[in-house]
């Protein structure tokens, strides 16, 4: 049980760098893919600390936000095309 | 320690391991393609080893077997859902007009709209000749 922190630093890092992509990234798109990425490692990052609390509705909650945060990407790929 | 725990614990190390790769690739990368390629792929494995790997973890630790089930069932839904996001995203970037790297030599998609434009425009002159 130990060994989960150091998981938990690595995908630390991991959301660091992608914020730094967010922050510097020349164009819009850019941003949108360091966004993407993000909430990928976030849904991971949940069902990780299900097992850190040791509570199985947690799980539930990182399913949701994977549902939202595909719509959110979606919705962002529209407003890329300029259908939005 | 039994096999269920240390099977879980080695699949959510190279899952975390392939997050920490697809974030370095979204740095390294030249331009927005190359990075949706590096980073979507490699994520959506990470997030694979990681989730699954979890319900192993939990279920050696003593946990109940519903631990398993829901994990894949999200690991399901990311691995259905994540190539399709990534896929409207660098359309809607390609229509947008983000031009690509010096280095890239094949633009598929380019090609495709640019006969698909010459066929509409074949079509309209054939039927103003009529």
């Amino acid at each position: 049980m130990i060994g989960i922190n150091v998981y938990l630093a690595l995908i630390a890092i991991a959301t660091l760098l992608a914020m730094y992509r967010f922050l510097v990234g020349p164009t819009t798109p850019d941003r949108l893919v360091a966004v993407d990425i993000m909430t990928t490692i976030t849904t991971g990052l949940m069902v990780l600390f299900a097992l850190y609390y040791g509570r199985m509705i947690y799980i539930s909650v990182a399913l949701v936000y994977a549902v939202l945060a595909f719509g959110g990407v979606i919705a962002f790929a529209r407003y890329l095309e300029g259908g939005l | 320690m039994n096999v269920l725990s240390a099977t879980g614990e080695a699949l959510v190390l190279i899952g975390t391991f392939f997050y920490f790769l697809s974030a370095l690739g979204l740095i390294r990368m030249p331009d927005v393609y190359n990075r949706m390629q590096t980073s979507t792929k490699s994520a959506t494995l990470g997030s694979l080893g990681v989730i699954i790997g979890t319900g192993l973890w939990a279920v050696g630790m003593g946990h109940s077997v519903a631990w398993i089930v829901q994990t894949v069932v999200v690991a399901t839904f990311i691995l259905l859902t994540n190539p399709i996001s990534a896929h409207a995203l660098i359309r809607g970037a390609y229509r947008s007009g983000i031009p690509l790297w010096n280095g890239s030599v094949v633009d598929k998609y380019g090609e495709h709209l640019k006969a698909k434009a010459e066929a509409a425009e074949n079509e309209k002159n054939e039927g103003d000749g009529e």
